[in-house]
Parts: structure tokens; C-alpha cells; sequence
């Protein structure tokens, strides 16, 4: 079974939700060199993370290497109520994307 | 081996797997609110990124912006970062780290439906000032934080 790729979850409070994911991904700066062979290690990283509500778009966020290894994000949906249903998609440098769908507790 | 064949082996197939998932529309993060800022992304200085990203690299200090970070962060690699504001209007929250390689870490785009929250965890390379910049009604605010770093973060 393919690794997990993200884990979202996302909570309802007075008017809003809080969304919080952990995106899983190695975040590679391309700036490290490997320790055994000394060679620069090439560059991978989310670029872009998506963040929908209820399939409506309500935020993109823009990555750049200084993200940490396996990113976390904490944002708040204005007017979202338990049930909603918040999808989160993120895109690296090479293509590599995944997606998932939570329903907000 | 040879190392020149695997990586055109490898950069052909995530090259035309990209070109696939764009044209099935596959591609989960779609472009409405912005395309990715490569130029601000790359840029090694912190006025290239301000201005590539924000189209200026002057913002206003503002006390409405709170920006939390740690005082002493003891591992460069996690150095969380919270932005919040109670401004009206905000259209994009970033992050830069002034003494990074490559100084703009994140950079949010908001609709009017999310709230001018973000937090999440940066690298620093060595001891630095974070700020936190806030576009807001056309405006722009900011907010800055020197993070203390014993461990750097970016590798070398």
C-alpha cells in the first residue's frame, strides 16, 4: 500500500473551522549535499497546496524550499459548519500530487 | 551507472506525466486564485522575493499583524510560525526569512472566505529575522521577529 500522503483534519467552531494538515513529503531543498557520495541532492518540494471548501476554492498556498520536511499548515474557513466537506490537494516541483477529502467535525 | 540516463529517464517521465494530468485536468491544486511565483520562489535576495512576490519590497509595521515564533529555536529545521491579523480584507499572508538562501518560505493566497490565519513550520539556516508580511485592502503590513537558531536548518 502506497504511504500516506497527507493527513487532514478539520474541526468546527462558532462560525468557522480549523483546518489542520500534515502534508507528507520530503522537502528537498536541493541545496544538500549527500553525506556518502557528496553529490547535490535534487530539489523536491510542494509548490502548491489547495485548500477547497465544499468544492469552492478559499485558499492556495505557495511553498518554496524553507518549508519544513513534511509540512505542516493550520488555516481557518470562515462560514463552514460540521458536515462541510474541506478537500486539501498539494503539487511538487516534479509533478507529484495527492489529494484527500475530510468532513468537518 | 550512468547517471546522466537516469535522471533524462526520470525527468521525461515526470515531464510527461505532468503534460497528461494537465490535459485530463487532473491536476488537483487548480490555477483560480494564482500561478506558482517562480521568480519570487528562486530569488536568493530578500528584495527580489518581496518584489517579485509582492511587486514592492517597502510594507508598513503595523501591531495588528501578530506574528509568533519562537524566541530560541533549538533545531533550524522546525521552526513553527503562527500569522494571524484582525485586519479587514486581507489578500495575502507570506513569510520570508531574511537570512535564507532562498528568503520566501510561504506565501498564502485568501479568499474571502478563509480568515486571516496561518501556521506552519519553517527551516531556518542560521539565526534570523522572520517577517511576516500582510496584504490587505491593496496595502501592505508587516510584522518582524528575530528566531534565535543553534542548529541550522538548510543543510551544507
Amino acid at each position: 500500500m502506497a504511504k500516506k500522503k497527507l493527513k487532514v483534519r478539520a474541526s468546527a467552531k462558532k462560525g468557522y473551522a480549523v483546518i489542520k494538515a500534515i502534508l507528507f513529503h520530503p522537502m528537498e531543498t536541493g541545496l544538500r549535499k549527500s553525506k556518502e557520495t557528496g553529490e547535490v541532492i535534487p530539489a523536491k518540494y510542494i509548490k502548491e497546496v489547495s485548500i477547497k471548501h465544499n468544492d469552492e476554492q478559499v485558499m492556495m498556498i505557495n511553498m518554496g524550499i524553507a518549508v519544513s520536511k513534511n509540512p505542516y499548515l493550520s488555516v481557518e474557513v470562515k462560514d463552514a459548519v460540521k458536515g462541510d466537506t474541506i478537500s486539501i490537494g498539494w503539487l511538487d516541483n516534479e509533478g507529484d500530487e495527492a489529494s484527500t477529502d475530510v468532513k468537518i467535525r | 551507472m550512468n547517471s546522466q540516463r537516469r535522471s533524462f529517464m526520470r525527468n521525461t517521465f515526470t515531464g510527461s506525466l505532468v503534460a497528461v494530468s494537465v490535459a485530463s485536468g487532473l491536476l488537483t491544486p487548480s490555477r483560480v486564485l494564482a500561478a506558482w511565483p517562480k521568480a519570487a520562489f528562486d530569488s536568493t535576495s530578500v528584495k527580489d522575493a518581496m518584489m517579485g512576490l509582492l511587486g514592492t519590497e517597502k510594507f508598513e509595521e503595523n501591531a495588528a499583524i501578530s506574528l509568533r515564533t519562537p524566541d530560541i529555536a533549538e533545531n533550524g529545521t522546525v521552526v513553527p510560525v503562527t500569522v494571524k491579523t484582525k485586519l479587514p480584507n486581507v489578500e495575502t499572508i507570506s513569510v520570508f526569512a531574511l537570512e535564507n538562501a532562498r528568503p520566501l518560505a510561504i506565501s498564502a493566497d485568501l479568499s474571502a472566505k478563509s480568515r486571516a490565519v496561518l501556521a506552519t513550520r519553517i527551516k531556518l539556516g542560521k539565526t534570523s529575522k522572520v517577517v511576516a508580511v500582510v496584504k490587505a485592502g491593496g496595502k501592505l503590513f508587516g510584522a518582524t521577529k528575530t528566531v534565535k537558531v543553534t542548529l541550522g536548518g538548510c543543510g551544507g
